[in-house]
């Protein structure tokens, strides 16, 4: 019960609002030495398994590209573009980007897209250019954040059901350990009524949002 | 074979050439902290295989010290104006456009090609390689087209990652957390203790206890994939499926679902989270954490009842 103060002191910082990267490495040490558990040896853990997900740092190899379009106005041709179209809302916008993600993740396809690759220069400047159409002041948090959270929910709650993501794999490896044999195939559908409910309940949020901003003139 | 090694070389690169021009950018008052932490994610990229376990947990030491001590700063280095910029946009059009949708249409139709061809492509990694490629080719494109000085891309490409700063490895960092976890037993703790929270005998219990311990253990580690074996082990197995005879596919698919509603609320999963808050610029990091609450909270309700509904027919 004792490495369980690895998460009181994750919980903490994260609270006191300490440097996350201190937080922790911190909570790595207390967990490991709680556990009783060589320093070194922790270090060495620490190290190896930092190693084998480098995988999650290679996106930022878009950054110059995208950096350059956007030295070359890439946002304010996306801004004008949405400007441009009569019916663009930021709800409609965001809830046609929401299925395109859910679908094209569905199909084992989740780096087509992403925060680095078009939420930034794509999709946020979009949102923001038909949300200030509809009375947003410029320069809030607001819409971009929520261009960046239906990037996430898309994403979660359409690439389950793919059957070869890491999760279905995940699973079926627990499964086989207690016996059961479980097709991927099963695991796969069985997340669709969860995708179908994300879609619902994001789709009437973004709608609501719309409503929300027409009713401001 | 194409893999793991050609995708860790060009990402090496590309950090190496963010070092380079964070030395020579005069406008960041603190450009060596800046260059130093790219050159160690090099070196990460390029060695990280022949350092050993222990070598690189003295580079993780490194990444920590310049990024939790405040020693990296962001540039200003002369981009263009807002001015400038809608000129540029007005005349080259929706061609802008082309480049950066060559990266997402590279991916996808390499994703198609390259399994097919499990020889010359690890087949793990077809996502990511087709992704490089993706870059490779909107690179060249954009040298073609829009000329550019050499070193210009990779300006604008430090100036973006300054904006991301330490916030960058804070990913890795977590995973990594999450595998010390696994080591110390922090999941058998977890699922002790929920197997004390354990309504015994009662079926609504023990999918609440489940479906929120999933979304609640997801929280603390950042992940799912971390939440799900404990609590599969912990209440799952037990009680959920031995007893009351679940269908094990609708139990562990719909649970692992859960976990992700949780996976919505953590500053823990920064990959998804934090990364996005600093790349947008927002003045508030947990602006996408609050935009994303109000959907989480009520899937995760959706979730529990799917759980309830369909798992024991």
């Amino acid at each position: 019960m004792l490495v369980l103060l690895g998460i009181a002191v994750i919980a903490l910082g994260f609270l006191l609002r300490f440097n996350p990267l201190l937080v922790v490495a911190a909570s790595a040490l207390v967990t490991g030495l709680c556990a009783g558990i060589d320093p070194i040896a922790i270090l060495a853990a620490f190290g190896k398994a930092f190693n084998q997900s480098r995988y999650v740092s290679v996106i930022y190899i878009v950054l110059p590209v995208i950096g350059l379009l956007e030295r070359h106005g890439l946002q304010e041709r996306a801004r004008d573009l949405i400007a441009a179209f009569k019916g663009a809302t930021v709800g409609r916008l965001l809830i046609g980007y929401m299925i395109f993600r859910q679908l094209s993740a569905a199909l084992g396809l989740n780096s087509i897209a992403g925060p680095a690759q078009t939420v930034r220069p794509l999709v946020a400047p979009m949102a923001a250019a038909a949300a200030e159409k509809q009375g947003e002041p410029t320069g809030t948090d607001r819409i971009p954040a929520m261009a960046a959270a239906t990037d996430n929910i898309g994403l979660f709650f359409g690439e389950d059901i793919f059957i070869a993501i890491g999760s279905i794999l995940l699973m079926k490896g627990v499964l086989e350990g207690y016996g059961i044999d479980i097709q991927p195939i099963h695991l796969s559908l069985w997340a669709i009524p969860t995708a179908i409910a994300a879609a619902l309940i994001h789709g009437t949020r973004l709608w609501l949002l719309d409503r929300r901003l027409r009713r401001v003139p | 074979m194409i893999g793991a090694g050609f995708i860790y070389a060009i990402a090496g690169a590309a950090f190496a050439l963010f070092a380079a021009l964070s030395v020579t950018d005069r406008t960041n008052p603190k450009r060596w902290g800046n260059a130093a932490f790219y050159a160690l994610l090099t070196v990460s990229f390029w060695a990280g295989d022949r350092i050993g376990d222990v070598g690189n947990g003295i580079l993780v030491l490194g990444l920590v010290a310049i990024g939790g001590l405040g020693l990296m700063g962001r540039g200003a280095r002369m981009t263009t104006t807002v001015a400038e910029r809608q000129a540029d946009a007005a005349a080259r059009g929706n061609r802008l456009f082309m480049p950066a949708l060559v990266i997402p249409a590279t991916a996808l139709v390499g994703t198609l090609v390259f399994w097919q061809i499990p020889a010359i492509v690890d087949p793990k990694q077809v996502t990511l390689v087709a992704l490089t490629c993706g870059v490779l080719l909107a690179l060249i494109v954009c040298y073609a087209w829009l000329k550019p000085q050499a070193a210009t891309p990779f300006a604008e490409g430090t100036r973006l990652m300054d904006s991301v700063g330490w916030a960058a490895v804070l990913p890795q960092m977590l995973a990594s957390l999450g595998a010390v976890f696994a080591l110390a037993g922090v999941g058998e703790a977890v699922g002790q203790l929920a197997g004390l929270a354990l309504p015994s005998g009662s079926l609504i219990g023990g999918v609440l206890v489940y479906g929120i311990g999933m979304a609640a253990f997801t929280m603390v580690m950042g992940n799912a994939f971390a939440a799900f074996p404990v609590m599969f082990a912990g209440i799952a197995m037990p009680l959920l499926i031995k007893q009351f005879h679940g269908d094990p596919a609708v139990i562990a698919a719909i649970g692992m679902l859960a976990g992700f509603c949780g996976t919505l609320m953590t500053p823990m999963a920064a990959n998804f989270n934090l990364v996005p808050a600093a790349l947008l610029d927002l003045k508030d990091q947990s602006a996408v954490i609050k935009a994303q609450i109000p959907t989480a909270i009520p899937l995760l309700v959706v979730n529990i009842l799917l759980l309830y509904f369909l798992a024991f027919r």
